[in-house]
């Protein structure tokens, strides 16, 4: 298992410095000059001279990569050029709501695609299995942004329950676990849980039908056993493969929640990162999207240790 | 002669075939999927939504452009407007059939490119392997590291909005998966007797690969490739939401939701409409892919 893990870890190394590179092209592969943004209209060719130099934009490509990686490593993502601000402590306040709504719609997508999945998988080909079967294919082909609106045209125009936009009443500068802040997370966490939960659905119920018709599950019942019994042999044998899904998918609400943080003025990293490419905040836009890809590749890493723990057979792979 | 005993066996071998063994596996596979009921109306209402868009022009449409700030945001059926109209008082009906012809575009095209070249990127690196297959897969990995949605946005969000950038963004996230798929299955394949028998006989590495590779791999990676679909339409429509796409008064489903936000309080059905289309398109696209994934597995 330590062998596993220490094999996993080395691996990810190539793969951060290549998503640090990418990051990084990014945005050099912008059309015109970096400075676009900060420079103004009229500005003189020694300012610009200027400027380049200071942002150190005269080296070599190569350069630049070694000393932007070497101060990323220190935790110096630059400042945004919109506030100033240093770009880590944006981008970490910000994620810190996208975390607290990818939870939220966790629970609840993981939940109903981990039930629908295993009644549907029990009950193949009956009326229930098509219910949910249709269920988990509206889930993953719905426009979510889409759904988002539909939401709030039902429950914040119409019925008025729900707020539409925002974190938590007007003054409110942090999120706190009460209903005046909760409600603010009701209609995006529902938005954001549908795709998780069709696919999730989908996995369960393929799964938990491949293992009720293999030969031991029939052995276990010839020798008596009971269906409670059968069952948790049908969740073990599950888990693994359910929850490598789940773990990709938590990973996706992280770094895909810009569409719905942009529907429900959710202040987190997807809003951040809608800001960063409106206002071409380059340093903003290239540190956000480092940020979370690296969150995405450490889930996954954090998900095949744990598919390791509980799979053995994939240690000896 | 002699060698009549022997045709007369092999006729009455042929007597003795069941009629349907006379029928290729495509052939199998489209009988399979047209009696299959829920393809066959997903493929009518897709082939509805393309030809409306095709002949957008010739349909007697009121002219998708033209606005009117006393008509502004009319509701479904009203008269003359059988969808209303939207905030700048243009025909709804008209704007999402015409509206059809950039979506299905900007949703299919990625699809259609990143299938040419991540179809011949992962033959490639599936049959000639070694080397050349660690540094294509290796690449495709530092794709992986991205989730779908990020990568798009951030690659077009750093080329700045427009249609061939939202393109281009959207078949480098597709790339990666179908190299991936072609790979596997084409190491599947490149170890079977027949590839082995064309390397005898003396056939060169690109000839294998689009003769004898190329038709045994490409039905699992289309089959693959249409499930992309839907995810494409999301996400193509997604990106012009957030303004990377197509810019106004460009008739676009995307654009239209997000020029409709603002409408949600006035006329909420006809905000919602635009959506209505991209969800049509995209679930018809997977059930069809769906259909089209059981027709072709035969074996079970």
């Amino acid at each position: 298992m330590l062998a596993y893990t220490a094999r996993r870890i080395v691996y990810v190394v190539p793969i951060v410095i290549s998503v640090a590179l990418v990051c990084f092209l990014l945005v050099h592969v912008t059309p015109g000059d970096p400075l676009v943004a900060v420079l103004p209209a009229d500005a003189s060719q020694e300012l610009a001279a200027q400027l380049r130099a200071a942002y150190g934009f005269d080296r070599p490509l190569p350069v630049q990569f070694g000393l932007w990686l070497l101060r990323a490593l220190h935790g110096d993502l630059g400042n945004s050029i919109a506030t100033g601000r240093p770009v880590l402590a944006e981008v970490m306040r910000a994620v810190g709501n996208t975390v607290t709504l990818a939870i939220a719609a966790a629970l609840i997508g993981f939940t109903m695609g981990i039930l629908l999945g295993l009644i549907a998988g029990y009950f193949r080909e009956t009326w229930i299995d098509k219910v949910a079967t249709s269920f988990a294919i509206a889930g993953v082909s719905v426009p979510h942004y889409w759904l988002g609106m539909l939401l709030v045209i039902i429950f914040s125009v119409q019925l008025n329950w729900l707020p539409a936009v925002g974190a938590g009443p007007s003054g409110s500068n942090s999120w706190a676990w009460d209903w005046a802040h909760l409600q603010y997370l009701v209609l995006p966490a529902i938005t954001t849980s549908v795709i998780p939960m069709g696919i999730v659905t989908r996995t369960v119920r393929a799964l938990t039908g491949d293992i009720l018709s293999q030969d031991f599950v029939e052995a276990l019942r010839a020798k008596g056993l009971h269906e409670r019994g059968v069952f948790r042999h049908v969740i073990k044998n599950a888990a693994p493969t359910a929850l490598a899904v789940m773990g990709l998918q938590l990973g996706y609400m992280l770094g895909g929640s810009i569409l719905i943080e942009t529907v429900f003025s959710w202040p987190g990293s997807g809003f951040l990162l809608n800001s960063a490419i409106f206002q071409r905040d380059l340093p903003l836009l290239q540190g956000t999207i480092l940020i979370l890809a690296l969150f995405f590749v450490f889930l996954n890493l954090l998900v095949d240790i744990a598919q390791a723990a509980i799979d053995p057979r994939i240690k000896r792979g | 002669m002699s060698e009549l005993p022997l045709s007369a066996t092999a006729d009455a071998a042929l007597q003795a075939a069941p009629a349907t063994r006379a029928r290729g596996y495509w052939t199998t596979v489209g009988r399979r999927i047209m009696r299959d009921k829920v393809s066959m109306a997903c493929a009518l209402v897709l082939l509805l939504i393309f030809l409306s868009a095709i002949l957008a022009p010739w349909l007697g449409l009121e002219d998708p452009y033209k606005g009117s700030m006393i008509r502004r945001l009319r509701h479904i059926g009203t008269t003359g407007y059988p969808l209303g109209t939207d905030e700048l008082g243009r025909d709804m009906l008209a704007r999402l059939i015409y509206g059809g012809r950039l979506s299905l575009v900007i949703g299919i095209l990625p699809v259609i490119l990143a299938f040419c070249i991540g179809t011949s990127l992962g033959i490639i690196a599936g049959y000639v392997g070694g080397k050349l297959n660690t540094a294509i897969m290796r690449t495709v990995d530092v794709f992986y590291a991205f989730p779908s949605v990020l990568l798009a946005i951030a690659i077009s969000g750093a080329l700045g909005a427009g249609i061939l950038n939202s393109i281009v963004a959207l078949t480098i996230v597709f790339v990666p998966q179908i190299t991936r798929v072609a790979e596997s299955v084409t190491t599947g394949v490149r170890n079977m007797d027949f590839v082995e028998a064309a390397r005898a006989s003396g056939a060169g590495a690109f000839t294998i690969m689009r003769v004898h590779i190329l038709g045994n791999v490409l039905g699992a990676i289309f089959v693959y490739a249409t499930s992309l679909i839907s995810v494409s339409m999301i996400l193509a429509a997604g990106l012009s939401f957030l303004g990377l796409g197509t810019k106004p008064p460009e008739p676009e489903w995307g654009l239209m939701l997000n020029t409709l936000r603002t409408a949600i309080y006035v006329n909420p059905w006809v905000a919602a409409l635009p959506g209505a289309m991209i969800f049509a398109v995209s679930i018809c696209f997977n059930l069809l892919s769906d259909g089209l994934r059981s027709a072709m597995d035969i074996r079970n």
